[in-house]
């Protein structure tokens, strides 16, 4: 009886298992069937010419240095308020005391928020502040939503540290900010993941960037102008009538889809290099 | 008795609601081996970290009275916390290397305190891990990550670490728990040759480790310190009742 049990059980998962990976192999096939036909050197070489939303020539190089931008701006802005943060609740404040339960459930709130919000909010302070969608404003809403991301996956990576690590520092007269060095270090892999996370809400998220960065057919020169993204630029496509058009969109979805996946293996080699001497 | 590195006056610890420590008084004498033996839970681990200070981070933990280590109060709010640590190793139950190699392990606490000149650095490496009896094992790997090594080894590791430092007392907390026999074994006879340039404060359970190496030992039950005195005295003619029981085995 027991062992008829076990076996259902095991069907169970190998079965949602199985719906899951399957999943994925569609999405990819989806993507990869419709859009390598258009994907071009044109595509990722030229930004739109005019009459591009409507079959004309040009590529979308716009949208990918536009989302690069502002991921990687996002990223590296969000690492610079998210570590501190991290280290700061987990070395230099009382262990489980009011303050850091109560930062840890703020981000766990600010994490739930969905980014139209973020998006919503980036542009009244915009606004407010009487500026135009520029790159700067795009890059700053991503990052305020990437970081409840980066230091929840940090804070769990870093929680994870045995205690004596810390001891062990402090007993060779360590203060804690040489401690919080080498739990970080200790922590590496933890924040590639981390990063890895982030990086793939950033660049994937069109909502937080509708409003804040803008869209536009040229290359950004400076913080201050707009700039496209990919999201949005496989929105517009998308949306054509024109069935060429559409097939674009496949492409450009296949350029994002291809970025995410470099930087995931990327990530996995230097995590892997990096966290060699690990306990 | 000689002059003492620590001393203890009445010292009460307190975490929550529960009185941990109860009115500790004791003076540790200068380079032995002293052992602090007691029943699990019994309080004989947080006296140990309150000789360092590593209570410090835990939540309400509230402290009372003094530990004078070379005269200074280390609960007076003036001193300087790092300058205290420094001057003891820790050895704690499950070695902790550092995440970098073996090297590096030791030469980090030279580092810290602003040492970078290659030669000396080289020069220390080796002689902390002569110290320990590990330099032939690990003299060709040096660079390798400290987790290759074995338990007992690491552990080994980390005392020469501690020693990278040049501290006065050496805080072992039940260091070999976690070790076979054979690498206790090492750890063991370390104590007692390094007993000449240092003293030494060891938490454990095990009876016979505390008759192996101690010079002094302290009986801790329930948060009190119930006698101290020489080994011999502690364990062949214990004066409290408590005592008798524990090292006589009624008591666990």
């Amino acid at each position: 009886m027991r062992k008829i049990e076990e076996n259902i059980f095991k069907v169970l998962m190998v079965i949602s298992t199985l719906i899951i990976t399957s999943t994925l192999f569609l999405i990819l096939y989806t993507i990869f069937s419709k859009g390598l036909g258009s994907l071009n050197w044109d595509m990722v070489s030229k930004i739109p010419e005019g009459g591009f939303y409507i079959g004309k020539g040009g590529g979308i190089l716009n949208a990918i240095i536009g989302s690069i931008y502002i991921t990687l701006g996002s990223t590296l802005l969000g690492l610079l308020i998210s570590i501190p943060i991290v280290i700061y609740i987990n070395v230099y404040a009382t262990k489980n005391s009011l303050f850091t339960n109560i930062t840890r459930l703020t981000f766990d709130i600010l994490f739930g928020i969905p980014s139209i919000v973020y998006g919503a909010f980036g542009f009244t302070i915009m606004v407010y502040m009487g500026m135009k969608t520029s790159l700067l404003a795009g890059i700053v809403t991503v990052t305020l939503l990437i970081i409840p991301i980066l230091v929840r996956a940090i804070d769990e990576a870093v929680r994870v540290v045995p205690e004596e690590m810390g001891h062990a520092v402090y007993a060779l007269g360590g203060t804690r900010w040489e401690a919080a060095k080498i739990i970080l270090r200790q922590s590496t892999a933890g924040i590639v993941t981390a990063i890895l996370l982030s990086f793939g809400r950033a660049i994937g998220d069109a909502a937080c960037v509708l409003f804040t960065a803008g869209f536009t057919d040229s290359i950004p020169t400076s913080l201050n102008q707009p700039a496209a993204t990919l999201p949005l630029s496989i929105f517009f496509q998308l949306s054509s009538p024109i069935p060429e058009v559409q097939n674009r969109a496949y492409a450009a979805t296949v350029v994002l889809t291809l970025i995410v996946l470099v930087i995931s293996v990327a990530a996995k080699v230097v995590s892997k290099k990096l966290s060699k001497n690990k306990i | 008795m000689s002059q003492s590195h620590i001393s203890i006056k009445n010292l009460n610890v307190y975490i929550g609601e529960n009185h941990i420590l109860k009115n500790i008084n004791l003076e540790l004498p200068d380079k032995k081996v002293i052992s602090l033996i007691g029943p699990s839970g019994c309080g004989k681990t947080t006296l140990l970290k309150t000789m360092n200070r590593l209570l410090d981070r835990q939540a309400d933990v509230r402290v009372e009275g003094e530990v004078l280590v070379d005269g200074e109060n280390i609960y007076d709010p003036m001193v300087e916390v790092t300058h205290i640590r420094k001057k003891m190793g820790l050895l704690s139950q499950r070695p902790f290397p550092l995440p970098m190699n073996i090297y590096d392990n030791i030469a980090y606490g030279q580092r810290i305190h602003g040492n970078t000149n290659k030669k000396e650095l080289d020069a220390l490496v080796e002689k902390y891990l002569r110290d320990v009896n590990l330099w032939d094992e690990v003299k060709d790997r040096l660079k390798s990550p400290a987790t290759r090594l074995s338990i007992g080894q690491q552990q080994r590791l980390c005392l020469a670490r501690g020693l990278s430092v040049s501290p006065e007392i050496i805080l072992g907390d039940e260091p070999t728990s976690a070790l076979d026999p054979i690498s206790t074994k090492h750890i063991e006879e370390l104590f007692l040759q390094l007993k000449d340039h240092y003293t030494i404060v060891l938490v454990t359970h095990i009876l016979r480790q505390a008759r192996r190496v101690s010079d002094y030992i302290g009986f801790v039950y329930m948060g009190e310190l119930v006698e101290f005195g020489t080994a011999d005295q502690i364990l062949n003619h214990p004066k409290e009742q408590l005592t008798k029981d524990y090292v006589f085995g009624a008591l666990s």
